[in-house]
């Protein structure tokens, strides 16, 4: 489904955060990112969703180059993609719901639709009851399940994840992974960066080592760190 | 486009203008006073050629006699007159007719002119209408030339003088109303910006949601019109109600007056400010948006 060729990224200070990496990542996987920081695990993710351009190679996304893609493509990638991040990036003036809804209204979904699909979501991370507060009065993990809801509302084939439980406990933590394998059995694609260790043991997933902006390590069932 | 997005639009730019409530009224006060100015000018242009044309079409040419014309001669000068091709109509009127016409206007004050019949200043006069204004001025030249003709006087001066002032209003008005449209444009274009760096946040958020540059830039651009028609709704209100009670005035306390009161004039010039308003909202914000959302 997405193919990275030779991608080299050399941000315009200088730094070279990623160096001819090629990753192939097929459909339904569940792919973790680790290695140390500043390794350049979010700048591939960010390569992903055209958030940033490769300085060299070529990344094809379902089939389409995501280097020779037009600005105005750039939205419509972005809708087949879910993302989370650490920090939750919710709008605290917005509640539960209207936050999940404003990833629908944003792509001009219909008032229909999003009466269908916010509560539908909201139940599958387990805060039906929660429709109405705002971020504010949630705990971290229960924030982190906002933020799930609002990148699968549309149905997207991709889930990027950078560190998302870079900022919770280690119990609310496992609850949220559990979401993500719920999610990725019913067929998206994930991809997370993490330094949870415990985590990515545990679960046996593809793991892809980063270190200097180069592929050290790529196993399926992989674990966190192999030991010298 | 769905209604419900179109709903979107509308409400988050009134929270915009909401948030930034004194940028925004002052960007409307800048829009409404370019305007008025703009407004008031037209009108006076307006109103310049109007009574020019009046004027023009009244012009006469006054040709005074010499003292000791005799009726005869008279005769001889009014038949040669009449033969002329320019001369549309053809008036008479002799010493004492023009002491008598001077009295009336004089009216109350008329007596100041008493004693004068025995010693009368006033010429014989012979007053012509041309067929066209763009006779006047080389018939009276050549009249000049006639025979026991003293002078010639025509009012073209005050015409070219009336239409001179209207130049100049238009020229003035124009000058002013361009720089302070400037001075609007680059308010709004500040208050887009503040609201852009107010929203940055929600910004982001919407685009790695999947929102397309126009659905992001649509409220500022509804913000940035809106900001200006209001300006142009508050001009053409104090245009409107101000040049009603002028109008309304003038005609109280000088009736000879001719002011347009013409509504199929007065209201495609008010419709021109307001389209002009909303057009100067949009171009300070997409001048915002250029710089600060682009991809």
């Amino acid at each position: 489904m997405i193919q990275l060729s030779g991608v080299t990224k050399i941000y315009p200070n200088g730094v070279r955060a990623l160096n001819d990496v090629s990753l192939r990542i097929r459909k339904g996987e569940f792919i973790f990112l680790v290695g140390p920081s500043g390794a350049g695990k979010t700048t591939l993710m960010k390569l992903l969703y055209r958030e940033e351009f490769p300085t060299k190679g070529q990344i094809i996304f379902g089939g389409k180059s995501l280097v020779r893609m037009r600005p105005r493509e750039i939205p419509y990638l972005r809708r087949s993609i879910g993302m989370i991040f650490q920090d939750f990036r919710l709008l605290p003036q917005k509640t539960v719901y209207e936050n999940v809804a404003f990833a629908l209204e944003v792509i001009g979904a219909s008032k229909r639709e999003i009466r269908r699909a916010v509560p539908a979501v909201l139940e599958m991370v387990g805060l039906s009851d929660k429709a109405g507060v705002f971020p504010a009065h949630l705990s971290g993990g229960e924030q982190q399940r906002v933020c799930v809801a609002r990148a699968i509302v549309n149905n997207p084939v991709l889930i990027i994840a950078d560190e998302p439980t870079g900022n919770l406990d280690p119990e609310t933590s496992w609850e949220l992974m559990k979401l993500l394998d719920d999610i990725n059995l019913h067929g998206t694609t994930i991809i997370m960066a993490t330094h949870a260790w415990d985590i990515v043991n545990h679960m046996k997933k593809r793991v892809v080592e980063l270190v200097d902006g180069r592929i050290v390590r790529d196993e399926e069932k992989g674990v966190y760190r192999h030991e010298a | 486009m769905r209604l419900s997005t179109i709903a979107y639009y509308f409400r988050e730019a009134f929270y915009s203008v909401l948030r930034n409530s004194w940028l925004s009224v002052a960007s409307i006060g800048v829009v409404a006073v370019s305007l008025l100015i703009l407004g008031s000018s037209l009108l006076v242009v307006m109103n310049a050629n109007k009574i020019a044309e009046n004027l023009e079409s009244s012009v006469e040419i006054s040709v005074f006699l010499q003292d000791e014309t005799t009726p005869e001669d008279i005769k001889e000068l009014e038949a040669a007159l009449r033969s002329l091709p320019e001369v549309a109509e053809l008036k008479f009127v002799s010493k004492q007719e023009a002491l008598k016409e001077m009295q009336e206007n004089f009216g109350e004050q008329g007596d100041i002119l008493e004693g004068l019949e025995e010693k009368n200043p006033l010429p014989d006069t012979f007053r012509i209408k041309t067929q066209t204004v763009e006779q006047v001025v080389p018939l009276a030249r050549e009249l000049a030339a006639y025979p026991r003709v003293d002078q010639v006087r025509y009012g073209q001066g005050v015409v070219e003088k009336l239409l001179d002032l209207s130049r100049w209003v238009r020229t003035a008005g124009l000058v002013t109303m361009v720089l302070l449209a400037i001075a609007a444009v680059f308010l709004i274009a500040t208050t887009i910006r503040l609201s852009v760096f107010a929203r940055r946040k929600e910004i982001g958020i919407m685009k790695f949601l999947g929102a397309t540059n126009w659905f992001v830039r649509f409220p500022f651009l509804l913000e940035g019109m809106f900001l200006g028609l209001a300006g142009a709704l508050l001009a053409v209100v104090a245009v409107y109600y101000g040049y009603q009670s002028l109008v309304k005035n003038i005609q109280v306390s000088l009736p000879f007056m001719q002011l347009v009161t013409d509504h199929s004039l007065l209201v495609p010039m008010l419709e021109g400010l307001l389209v002009l308003g909303l057009a100067l909202g949009a171009l300070g914000s997409l001048i915002s948006l250029r710089k600060f959302l682009n991809a």
